[in-house]
């Protein structure tokens, strides 16, 4: 038999033995095919920054026509469920027990003042323990108020313009869903989880049993064995990742502006890498509570918080910054998005690719080389 | 020969105190397991802390200005110079707009035609257009709230310089409790509760799943230890490993961080165990239903994301669909999150927050009970 034969050979028992591991314990089927639904299903539901429904409490103190076509342009807006309090003591009280959101309080002075034209303060209270939530708020008020200041000028007889106005034009989201930026997002989370634990685990498992050394002692080599495990499960991940973007797609009706084939490259690159990454903690934990403590820690909350999905990376401090290099997510996140949302820009997606391309290798080089080492 | 009820609660407690020495053994003795329980949640800690803030400084922002009127200049002087705008190029025709956003380089690009000041003058709106990167519809909307009220700034100067009225109304805006807005005191309390469900749920995961592994699960059973002692036993490293862990999250928070310690402490005490309890009681019931230690990892993971997700930690329960704000109560996270911001920020005290400490508890019961029927119903 010829090397080359041999090594097919053993290649292919080593990636039946796999195969049937799989199909014997059904978590992990579970992890590749129903955890990215779930996932997919419970994020995209779940996960949304767009605000709806602010619950406002509205303090009027003496109600006339002024204050009724100001009420009135919160209660036409969809933003807010306008709440009517009549003292502001008890808007206080409802803001404190999370009952309102925020408070618009219109003092007894309100319309005399608006008439003398000395500017009739609105007093606004937002409760701002979340932060981002509250500016949401806050810039949502001041529109309302724009709007009605407006329509308060043409009743008088007169136009209201702003010295600058200012023409937003969003690209690539003009409605500004949310959902449409944060699924391409969850995609990446979702197969970093699959990639890692799969891999983490389940090598894991071996070196805890003692089959590792079992396996070594064939004549099987080293990047044999690592190919045999990956291949597996590498088409066991795809398999959930052309799930996520079918959901993505019908369900979510997230578009897609790029090419398909250019996202399949892409997420086969990056399984590649999340694979070797599980690889690579499961050499260097020894048990199965270590592996899957540092496939949580080292993928799941990085790609969370660390990759750009939800968080602004520029805006974090530089030292942070330099740690998000090193977090694979980030580069695949900002494919998926361009890919998902821009289109085929290529620069954005060759200079993300490249930097995934020499992570893998990193990675697997890793791997290998720590697997060599632990025999001794 | 009949025992008191004081020789068997004593024998009873001799034998929990046995199992949990064990347990903590089992966890402890490893170097790797400890090293994964204490350096990871300090990492995390510190750089979630710096990481997960909306706030934006820095943005990278392209400027089109085909007007050179000292109003323009300083309109675009007060973004540029504003601690959230970062000047990264200036362009001179439209052809440049294109890639300097499709590549990412810059967010926004503004854009002031020529006839900004002559319209300015002449008392008609001058128009600035923005050109926003939609990737990111969350920045995006916070780019153009910034901008805004820049504007806004201006416009108010403008109409004083030149003797214009001030608008008929104005708005007071006020914010409660974080009077600056800062994220990072919204985020780093959540961490808390995290980080401290995190490491519960992993401990105590893995507890009976390993043990049924190994096959001395079953030889536990045989052992005098009751059902109720083997959960207590089983439980009470999970307790003291998630206490230990949440206050040295707590102490990082205020000492590091400098969050506002504004309420009681006994009040997140209370609202702590209550919600390390539950995590300890969810961790259990998953373990008791995995057979091997895979799926006890599937069912941590299955429980700590969406639990993260769904609690409110980054993305407010209010904004998601009425079904899944339903599935958000049985979320013990949910619970402890309010707790901590509550103390935290709001100044709560344990009265207060009755509301929030029953539905942990009644978590931790129903969960532990769960466990402790699985212990003896759950054999291959």
């Amino acid at each position: 038999m010829t090397p080359a034969a041999a090594t097919r050979m053993r290649l292919r028992a080593m990636i039946r033995k796999e195969s049937l591991q799989i199909l014997r314990d059904p978590s992990s089927i579970a992890i590749a095919f129903v955890m990215p639904v779930f996932l997919l299903l419970l994020f995209g539901y779940g996960v949304s920054l767009d605000a709806k429904d602010i619950r406002l409490a509205l303090v009027v103190e003496q109600a006339d026509a002024n204050t009724a076509s100001l009420s009135g342009a919160f209660q036409h807006s969809d933003f807010f469920i306008p709440l009517a309090y009549r003292h502001i003591r008890q808007a206080e009280q409802a803001l404190l027990a999370h009952d309102v959101d925020g408070i618009v309080w219109l003092r007894s002075d309100f319309s005399s003042r608006l008439l003398r034209g000395g500017s009739a303060p609105i007093g606004v209270f937002v409760n701002g323990v979340n932060a981002n939530q509250a500016r949401i708020t806050e810039g949502y008020i001041q529109g309302v108020w724009q709007v009605w200041l407006a329509e308060y000028a043409r009743e008088q007889g007169r136009e209201l313009e702003p010295p600058v106005a200012l023409e937003p034009r969003i690209w690539f989201n003009a409605a500004v869903r949310s959902r449409d930026f944060l699924i391409p997002g969850l995609i990446a989370i979702i197969m970093t989880l699959i990639g890692a634990m799969l891999t983490s685990m389940v090598v894991a498992r071996e070196w805890e049993r003692g089959t590792m050394e079992a396996l070594m002692v064939t004549p099987i080599r080293i990047w044999e064995i690592t190919l045999g495990k990956l291949l597996p499960y590498f088409v066991l991940g795809m398999g959930g990742m052309l799930m996520s973007v079918a959901l993505a797609l019908w369900l979510f009706e997230v578009p897609l502006r790029g090419s398909f084939w250019v996202l399949l490259c892409a997420s086969a690159l990056y399984m590649m890498v999340t694979l070797g990454m599980g690889l690579l903690i499961s050499t260097v934990a020894r048990s199965q509570f270590v592996a899957g403590q540092v496939a949580l820690v080292a993928t799941f909350l990085p790609a969370f918080i660390l990759s750009g999905f939800l968080f602004q990376i520029g805006s974090m401090p530089t030292v942070i910054q330099g740690i998000t290099h090193v977090i694979p997510a980030r580069y695949f996140v900002a494919i998926l998005q361009t890919v998902f949302m821009a289109g085929d820009i290529w620069p954005v997606l060759l200079t993300n690719s490249a930097a995934l391309l020499l992570m893998m290798i990193v990675f697997l080089g890793l791997a290998q080389h720590n697997a060599r080492k632990r025999l001794d | 020969m009949k025992q008191t009820l004081q020789q068997s609660l004593g024998q009873s407690w001799q034998r929990i105190l046995a199992l949990s020495i064990k347990e903590l053994l089992a966890v402890l003795k490893d170097r790797r397991s400890r090293i994964v329980l204490v350096v990871p949640p300090i990492l995390q800690l510190l750089v979630f802390g710096y990481a997960a803030t909306f706030d934006l400084n820095d943005i990278p922002v392209a400027v089109y200005n085909e007007d050179r009127s000292a109003p323009a200049r300083e309109l675009v002087a007060r973004v540029v110079g504003s601690p959230h705008f970062h000047l990264l190029a200036r362009i001179d025709n439209d052809a440049q707009i294109a890639p300097l956003i499709d590549n990412r380089e810059v967010l926004v690009v503004l854009r002031l035609g020529q006839r900004f000041s002559a319209d300015l003058y002449r008392g008609r709106p001058a128009r600035v257009q923005l050109i926003i990167d939609g990737r990111n519809s969350n920045t995006a909307l916070l780019v153009q709230g910034y901008l805004r009220s820049i504007v806004h700034e201006f416009n108010l100067d403008w109409a004083r310089r030149h003797g214009q009225p001030p608008p008929p109304a104005t708005v007071e805006v006020r914010s409660w409790f974080n009077s600056n807005l800062e994220s990072r005191w919204f985020i780093v309390p959540g961490i808390v509760g995290l980080l401290s469900l995190v490491i519960t749920t992993i401990v105590t995961a893995l507890s009976v799943a390993r043990e049924r592994e190994a096959g001395t699960f079953d030889q536990l059973l045989v052992t005098p230890l009751r059902p109720v002692e083997i959960l207590i036993g089983k439980s009470i490293p999970g307790i003291l490993i998630g206490l230990f862990e949440g206050s040295f999250i707590l102490l990082m928070a205020v000492v590091w961080f400098e969050v506002p310690l504004s309420g009681s402490l006994g009040a997140l005490y209370i609202g702590m165990f209550l919600f390390i309890l539950s995590g300890v009681g969810i961790g259990l019931m998953i373990s008791s239903l995995a057979l091997t230690q895979q799926q006890g990892m599937l069912g941590a993971f299955l429980f700590v994301v969406p639990a993260v997700i769904l609690s409110g930690f980054a993305t407010p329960i209010e904004n998601m669909p009425t079904v899944v704000q339903w599935i958000t109560y049985a979320d013990p996270l949910r619970y402890f999150l309010v707790v901590l911001r509550g103390v935290f920020l709001e100044g709560n005290t344990a009265p207060m927050l009755v509301g929030y400490y029953w539905p942990m508890a009644l978590i931790a019961v129903v969960n532990l009970g769960f466990a402790a029927w699985l212990f003896r119903h759950r054999m291959n």
